[in-house]
C-alpha cells in the first residue's frame, strides 16, 4: 500500500530533492506519495512540523538543532536523517556597497580574503561615522548567518559590534536592497538572482567559497514521526538519493528549472533555477554567466550524509554567536540530532557509498582523498574553510576558545 | 491589555479587531504592512501578538523577541508552554500568538479563543467566497460553451444547452467540465 507523507518547504532551489522524487517517480517506486504544503516562514514551517501538519520538512540545520536544545521556544526533539544540500547560497551586496568594496573584482565572483579586508575598511568608517553596514540574514538559526559571521569575524569584524545583521525574509531581500535597509544579504536561490535580475544588488561571493561544502537544509522531522514512521522514512531517503543523481545530471538541468519554477512549488523564473543549479550565476544585471563548480551540491561524495560533525560545528557557531556558555551535554545532543544511523539504515545494500566513520574533521581535505567507506567507493574533494582552519569534532572546546 | 494584530490582511485583521473589542479591557492595535513592523511593535508594546501564520515576516518578528532588549519583558510563545491543545487549535485556524511572560493564562484565554473561533471564521467566508467565485466561472464557461455549438452547429441555445446535458450524462461529468472540455478543444481546433 502507499504511504503518505506530507512535506513542509520554504520556496528556494534546495528544496529541490523531495520535489523531484515525487515528480519523477522515484518516491512511487519506493511506495511513497508525497504532497507538499508550502509556507513563507520558517517559523511556520516549524510550526507545522511540531504539530503534525506536516510529517518531514526542508529545514536550516541549525534550526533543527536550536529546536532540539530549547532555543528560542521550547525544547523539542528533531530528527535529521538526510542533509538535502550543501550550500547553494550568496552574499549580494547593495550596488553601492559593490562599488566601493567589490569593483575589482573583474566581473568575477570576489576573493574572500581580499574582499573582506576592503569591506572591514569600510564597515569601520560607517561604524565611526555612526551609520553601521547592515546585512540581512533569512533567519537566526541558518547556516546563512553562520557563514557571513564566520566570514566577517576572520576578517577582521565584529558581526554584532563593527556591523548590524538583522532578519529579513527570503522574498523581500531585493526589496530591502533596493531600498537601502540593508547594505548586504546572504540568501538561497533564487533571492540573489532576484535581487540582480532587478539592478539592485550585486552577487559578491558564493558561500561555498567561505566553506568549500558546508552544510546547509536538511530533511527534519519529530523524533517520535522518525520511530512511528521509520520504514516510510527510510523509503524516502532512498527516493531522494535517486532523485539526486537525477537532479545533477546536465541533461535533466532545464526539465528540473521548469518543474520547480510551477506556481506550487517556486512559483518563480525558471531561467533563475536554471542558473543556480547549473552552477551559472550571474553576478550583475545584464552581465553573462560566470560558472561556479559546485554552488549548489547535492550528490556527489556523499553530500547528503549527516555528518555528526557537521551538527557540532553549528554548535560551536551557536555557542560562540548566541553568547551562552559551552555544555558537554549540549554538543552532545546537538550532535545527536544528525542520524547517520538512519542515513545507513535505509540505503545498506543500494549503490549509494556509505562512509566508515560518522564524524569526520571537518575543512582538512586539501586534494581529493579516498576515505574509509563501509559500502561503495568514496572520495571527497577540498572541503576546506577559507581560512584554513579546520574543525576536529574532538577538540570541540579547543576550537571554540580558538575563535574569539 | 495591549494587543497588537499583524496581518497582511486587512479585511482579516478588521474581523479579528472587531471581535476582540467585545472583551473587556482590550486595547488593539493593527498592523497590516512590512514596512516599520519593529519600530511599531516597540512603540505599541504589545503584551499579545497575533500574527497569521502566512506571514512572511514572523522570522523577523521572532529575531526580534529573542534579541531585543527594547522590550522590558521577554515575549515568551503561546499561551502556556504545556497547553498543547490550546496551541495546536491555533496553529489550526492559522494564528500564531506572542504573549508576555508571566501573564496569566486566565487573561489570555479567552483572546485567545476570540482569535481562533475569528480565523476559523474568516476562513470560512474565504472559502464561500472561492466556491462562489468558480460557480460564476462555471456559469460563463457554460454559456460560451452554448454559444460555441450554435455557431458551429446551428442551433438554438436550449438544444445547445440540451447537448452539453446529454453529454454530460451519458458520461456522468459535470455540465461544467463538459463545457471546459469543448471551450479548450474548441480553442486548439483555432490554432
Amino acid at each position: 500500500m502507499t504511504q503518505e507523507l506530507s512535506v513542509g518547504f520554504l520556496p528556494l532551489v534546495d528544496a529541490c530533492l523531495p520535489i523531484i522524487a515525487q515528480e519523477m517517480g522515484f518516491a512511487e517506486e519506493e511506495g511513497l506519495n508525497l504532497t507538499f504544503m508550502r509556507d513563507v516562514s520558517w517559523a511556520t514551517v516549524l510550526d507545522r512540523l511540531l504539530y503534525g501538519h506536516s510529517d518531514v520538512a526542508h529545514m536550516l540545520a541549525p534550526l533543527a538543532i536550536a529546536t532540539t536544545l530549547g532555543r528560542g521556544r521550547p525544547a523539542q526533539p528533531l530528527a535529521a536523517p538526510f542533509v538535502l544540500g550543501l550550500n547553494g547560497n550568496a552574499i549580494t551586496f547593495s550596488n553601492e556597497l559593490a562599488d566601493k568594496v567589490a569593483h575589482d573584482c573583474d566581473g568575477e565572483l570576489c576573493d574572500p580574503k581580499g574582499l573582506g579586508a576592503r569591506l572591514r575598511d569600510e564597515a569601520l568608517a560607517r561604524k565611526a561615522a555612526g551609520k553601521p553596514l547592515r546585512f540581512g540574514v533569512v533567519h537566526r538559526y541558518s547556516s546563512h548567518n553562520y557563514m557571513l559571521r564566520y566570514w566577517l569575524a576572520a576578517c577582521g569584524m565584529h558581526p554584532d559590534d563593527d556591523v548590524e545583521i538583522i532578519t529579513v525574509a527570503p522574498p523581500f531581500t531585493a526589496d530591502a536592497l533596493a531600498a537601502g535597509e540593508v547594505d548586504g544579504t546572504c540568501v538561497g536561490e533564487p533571492w540573489n538572482s532576484v535581487a540582480v535580475d532587478r539592478g539592485v544588488g550585486r552577487i559578491v561571493l558564493a558561500t561555498a567559497q567561505i566553506w568549500r561544502r558546508g552544510v546547509e537544509k536538511v530533511l527534519a522531522m519529530r523524533e517520535s514521526v522518525l520511530d512511528e514512521r521509520r520504514e516510510s522514512i527510510e523509503a524516502l531517503i532512498r527516493a531522494m538519493r535517486r532523485a539526486g543523481e537525477h537532479f545533477v545530471n546536465p541533461a535533466n538541468w532545464e526539465g528540473h528549472a521548469n518543474l520547480l519554477a510551477r506556481p506550487e512549488y517556486l512559483a518563480s523564473d525558471p531561467k533563475l533555477i536554471l542558473a543556480a543549479i547549473s552552477d551559472e550565476l550571474i553576478l550583475s544585471q545584464d552581465s553573462e554567466p560566470v560558472h561556479f563548480k559546485d554552488f549548489m551540491f547535492q550528490y556527489r561524495e556523499a553530500a547528503n550524509f549527516p555528518w555528526i560533525s557537521q551538527a557540532q560545528w553549528l554548535y560551536t557557531q551557536m555557542v560562540r554567536w548566541d553568547g551562552f556558555d559551552y555544555d558537554p551535554a549540549d554538543a552532545e545532543k546537538a550532535g545527536r540530532v544528525f542520524r547517520p544511523d538512519v542515513y545507513r539504515s535505509a540505503l545498506r545494500g543500494q549503490d549509494s557509498p556509505l562512509p566508515g566513520a560518522s564524524s569526520k574533521v571537518e575543512g582538512a581535505v586539501k586534494s581529493p582523498l579516498g576515505v574509509g567507506a563501509e559500502q561503495g567507493d568514496l572520495v571527497m574533494a577540498f572541503d576546506a574553510f577559507f581560512d584554513g582552519k579546520t574543525f576536529d569534532p574532538e577538540q570541540l572546546e579547543a576550537y571554540l576558545a580558538s575563535q574569539t | 491589555m495591549r494587543i497588537a494584530i499583524i496581518d497582511e490582511s486587512a479585511s482579516r485583521a478588521s474581523i479579528i479587531e472587531e471581535g476582540l473589542s467585545q472583551l473587556p479591557d482590550c486595547q488593539i492595535s493593527v498592523i497590516t504592512g512590512r514596512h516599520g513592523l519593529l519600530a511599531r511593535i516597540a512603540e505599541i508594546d504589545p503584551e499579545i501578538v497575533l500574527m497569521d501564520l502566512g506571514n512572511p515576516s514572523r522570522d523577523v518578528l521572532e529575531e526580534y523577541f529573542a534579541v531585543s532588549r527594547a522590550l522590558s519583558r521577554p515575549i515568551a510563545m503561546f499561551v502556556d508552554q504545556s497547553d498543547d491543545d490550546a496551541i495546536a487549535s491555533s496553529i489550526d485556524a492559522g494564528v500564531s500568538s506572542y504573549v508576555v511572560d508571566g501573564l496569566s493564562a486566565n487573561r489570555i484565554r479567552p483572546i485567545m479563543e476570540m482569535a481562533v473561533r475569528r480565523f476559523n471564521a474568516f476562513s470560512r467566508l474565504q472559502s464561500d467566497l472561492d466556491a462562489a467565485n468558480s460557480k460564476l466561472t462555471e456559469r460563463a464557461n457554460v454559456d460560451k460553451a452554448k454559444r460555441i455549438l450554435m455557431n458551429t452547429k446551428g442551433i438554438t441555445e436550449p438544444e445547445a444547452y440540451a447537448e452539453l446535458r446529454r453529454k454530460a450524462m451519458s458520461s456522468s461529468k459535470r455540465i461544467a467540465d463538459i463545457a471546459e472540455a469543448l471551450i479548450t478543444a474548441h480553442e486548439l481546433m483555432k490554432d
